[in-house]
């Protein structure tokens, strides 16, 4: 009884202890912000039903997307490669053969209409003397939303309902951010090349380490400043610092160069999923040894206590 | 006896005193060895372009794995003995690490403070502290002016003369 | 030269070269303990096995550590998380246990001032003991360093910074220590050469020296009982084992503890796999970068008390403050002034005292994870000053406590 007491008092301050400096001292550290579940409310939803086809014409010529983006699934490849387009923009503009499936669709929308507000980059281009990359569209002469509709609806019918997780984040987030436990950089895989047998020096590896910084140099003159490789930030932000984060980066990093992603909740999940491949891949691995550990111990204190009792019988 | 028991006390302190001796000079190789390397005392200088500051926009250069702050002031910031003068332009230059207990503040520019995410501290455009716990303004680099560049690490008259003023430690 | 015969067997063989039979009579099995103690006795065992799990995990980690500011970050959170067969097992249980081990030592610790376990003829033990926390402190922060996160860079600049003392400006004491103006290969080198070698060194044999210091005074019990022990073990050792006072230490007190162990062993474990975020912080899963300081520095928790003594005052005052903090604990032995060992509960205006000490801790503790802003840096420096205030009033409070006769 008495030990039982004393037990409770142990485990009232190990608590109280560690509600101060884990739950409470976060919640004071790390301000909650506003969160949608990516729902992106602050859009206007599609007001037309589009038409994939009459899309399918204006992306491919009046909306003049091609000029900048490829379509891979569709055998169209971009009129630049990562390096040339980080010159001219600062970044390698996507491939939309995934948008559809990955972006949510009033995000796309405002996107083509006036993109520095769907990315959230007010702060950065205020369109008076300092321009985003990306024009906002024009319109092709008919019901500008109504092409507008029909764009996204092109985007939706051409993606696969099933995007990979690591397609999701090299889509998403590759342009920016390098992931070098998944030998990812952010102009594409580390090539799998062979050194020369006789000097044992890579040079296509090396080539390529050439590209990679010089883009990388391109990039942190257009952000200010090199985004972070996102190897193992899954372990390294909360959960919910990362949703929060991804659907209105802003809320968290004020006046962040980071725009807006864009994602649908479906997408952030395989992001996330990505992001938990390459930071913490002994998951599962943990998660299946611990009962077993945790079961040996059990059977091993069961088996204690009948020794020490055995023991204990001569002394009481 | 007793003449051989003093002789033997003797020998024994001489040689304990002599090993005490041996250890010192072994301390002093210890000590050695744990000094910094002399390529990493031999850090050199860094020479800062000015010509391409901003006003109100904080600029970070490296010296000696520290960052040094380099603020062009507008205009409205009040004048202050601590700051550089080149041509007519005014300048904070600092070396960014909080005099308290070594963070590197952020700058806020709407605010013109700098504010140490550490300890909470605060300095105002010239590096004075605003609010506790820096117990000193941030400290002024040894520099020298050239032109349009500033030299860190090498000592000027003009830094000479901040330093005797004891505006910076 | 002794007398050796033919060994009838491997373990008289033995016996004749090493006394093992003597040996293990004065270790183990005619080592007393006192009969009436609880789970609290334990902890000792606790922390023996716990520093085990640490020193196994150690080595298994140092097999693919690179001590390098170029590879240490990856060498631990790649290689040895993702590509070393259950080398996520080895940092996880390396990280969890040098957190727990705190807990458990301030457990001890606690439950030592509580009985009075400190005192007539046992102040060795609370010397050593103190000895043991200051040297496994500095086995922690150097460990802290090893993965190169920003949390080890910040931490290791804060904490080398102290030796600058305030207004002396020891630069250059600063720089000896580091190797350099800011932390880098050598540093990182150093504190790598102090968390494998030299301090466990330190901290082993200071281990042999905490149990050697137990040896004459004997373990306390739960009244304070002075107990005769060679009245007492004789009592045992014709038979009398109900009514004798002392226990053998071989297996009659082993066994009581590693029930314990076993115990904590399913507590440990369940953090390891499922709870390991408070020994893991996620800042330092951020590569160490000298020129951005994370939003928030913090050390671990265990140190988070101290800090918080040297946080919020001016610098010279906080330095004096942190210093009182580090050292005060060792001199309880001399600054309890009464002649009673007895368990807190009985000891009057004391009770009231070590309540107060916990939970002062406590709250320092949680103020000192907390951002230093606002109405916190005042808590801070009240809760700090009446920490200071209530061991400089400890001499006073127990020269007042009225002596009371041991128990029989």
């Amino acid at each position: 009884m008495k030990e039982l007491k004393i037990l409770a008092v142990l485990v009232f301050f190990t608590l109280l202890t560690y509600w101060g400096i884990e739950p409470f001292a976060y919640s004071k550290m790390h301000k909650s912000v506003a969160y949608t579940d990516f729902v992106y409310s602050d859009l206007p939803a599609l007001a037309k039903v589009g038409d994939a086809k009459r899309g399918e014409v204006l992306v491919k010529g009046a909306g003049a997307c091609l000029g900048c983006h490829g379509i891979k699934s569709q055998g169209l490849l971009p009129p630049m490669g990562p390096n040339a387009a980080a010159a001219s923009f600062g970044v390698n503009p996507p491939d939309l053969s995934d948008v559809g499936t990955l972006f949510d669709q009033r995000f796309l929308a405002e996107l083509i209409k006036n993109p520095v507000k769907a990315l959230m980059l007010e702060h950065k281009f205020d369109g008076k003397t300092k321009f985003f990359p990306m024009p906002a569209f024009a319109g092709a002469g008919g019901d500008k939303n109504q092409e507008v509709a029909d764009m996204v609806a092109y985007l939706k019918s051409i993606a696969p309902k099933d995007v990979s997780a690591k397609d999701a984040f090299t889509v998403s987030c590759g342009r920016c951010h390098a992931n070098r436990y998944g030998d990812w950089t952010q102009i594409g895989f580390v090539p799998k090349t062979k050194s020369n047998i006789i000097t044992n020096k890579d040079v296509d590896l090396l080539k390529f380490k050439i590209k990679t910084a010089e883009y990388q140099a391109d990039l942190a003159k257009y952000m200010g400043k090199l985004p972070p490789d996102l190897s193992i930030m899954i372990r390294a932000r909360s959960e919910d610092f990362m949703k929060t984060f991804v659907e209105n980066p802003g809320s968290q990093l004020k006046g962040t160069a980071m725009p807006r992603v864009g994602l649908t909740k479906e997408g952030y999940k395989k992001v996330k999923s990505y992001l938990e491949e390459t930071g913490d891949p002994s998951k599962s691995a943990r998660e299946a040894l611990g009962p077993w550990v945790i079961g040996f111990f059990v059977i091993f204190t069961i088996l204690a206590l009948l020794w020490k009792r055995s023991i204990w019988k001569e002394l009481h | 006896m007793a003449v051989k028991k003093e002789r033997r006390n003797f020998l024994g302190l001489a040689l304990g005193g002599f090993t005490t001796l041996g250890g010192i000079a072994a301390l002093g190789a210890a000590k050695r060895t744990w000094d910094p390397l002399p390529s990493v005392m031999a850090a050199g200088f860094s020479v800062i372009d000015l010509s391409v500051t901003k006003p109100n926009v904080l600029y970070v250069a490296k010296w000696r794995g520290k960052p040094i702050f380099i603020l062009k002031k507008t205009p409205d910031m009040e004048k202050n003995p601590r700051e550089v003068i080149v041509g007519d332009s005014r300048y904070l230059i600092c070396i960014g690490i909080c005099t308290h207990l070594g963070c590197i503040p952020s700058y806020f520019p709407k605010q013109h403070k700098f504010i140490c995410a550490c300890h909470g501290g605060q300095y105002d455009s010239n590096g004075e502290v605003t609010k506790l716990p820096p117990p000193l303004p941030l400290y002024i680099p040894p520099f020298k002016i050239d032109g349009q560049k500033v030299i860190i690490g090498e000592s000027s008259p003009e830094f000479q003369k901040l330093k005797a003023a004891g505006l910076t430690a | 030269m002794a007398h050796f015969t033919k060994a009838t067997s491997i373990h008289d063989w033995l016996n004749q070269r090493l006394a093992v039979d003597s040996v293990k009579k004065v270790l183990a099995t005619e080592y007393w303990i006192p009969k009436n103690i609880n789970f609290l006795w334990a902890m000792g065992m606790i922390l023996a096995v716990t520093f085990g799990l640490l020193l196994i995990s150690g080595i298994f980690l140092m097999m693919y550590y690179k001590p390098d500011t170029a590879f240490a970050f990856d060498s631990v959170n790649y290689t040895i998380m993702s590509q070393v067969g259950y080398g996520w097992l080895w940092r996880h249980i390396h990280a969890v246990a040098a957190s727990v081990i705190f807990l458990i030592i301030y457990i001890h610790m606690f439950t030592g001032i509580y009985y009075g376990s400190y005192k007539k003829g046992r102040e060795m033990i609370w010397i050593s003991g103190m000895l043991l926390f200051v040297t496994f402190s500095g086995e922690a922060f150097s460990g802290y360093m090893l993965p190169w996160g920003q949390m080890s860079y910040w931490a290791g600049t804060v904490i080398t910074d102290i030796f600058s003392l305030g207004s002396l400006n020891l630069d250059g004491l600063v720089q000896w220590i580091r190797g350099g103006y800011v932390p880098g290969d050598a540093f990182l080198n150093r504190f790598y050469m102090l968390h494998v070698l030299l301090l466990p060194l330190a901290v082993i044999a200071l281990i042999v020296f905490h149990f050697a210091t137990l040896r004459l005074p004997h373990v306390n019990n739960q009244d304070g009982e002075d107990i005769n022990f060679k009245e007492e073990s004789d009592k045992y050792l014709s038979g009398n084992t109900k009514s004798s006072k002392v226990i053998r230490f071989q297996f009659d007190f082993l066994s009581k503890d590693i029930v314990i162990v076993g115990f904590f062993m399913i507590f440990f474990f369940y953090l390891v796999f499922y709870h390991f975020e408070f020994a893991m912080d996620p800042v330092n899963f951020d590569p160490a970068n000298g020129l951005k300081t994370p939003t928030h520095i913090y050390p671990e928790w265990y140190f988070l008390w101290t800090y918080e003594i040297l946080r919020p005052f001016p610098k010279n005052p906080g330095l004096l403050a942190f210093g009182f903090a580090q050292v005060i604990f060792i001199f309880l032995p001399f600054l309890d002034r009464s002649p009673n060992v007895a368990p807190a509960n009985r000891r009057g205006i004391f009770k009231i005292w070590f309540w107060v000490l916990i939970v002062t801790m406590v709250i320092l503790t949680v103020l000192g994870k907390l951002p230093p802003e606002g109405i916190y840096t005042t808590y801070g420096t009240v809760v700090a000053s009446f920490f200071i205030l209530l061991w400089l009033s400890l001499p006073i409070v127990t020269k007042l406590e009225k002596p009371i006769g041991s128990k029989k």
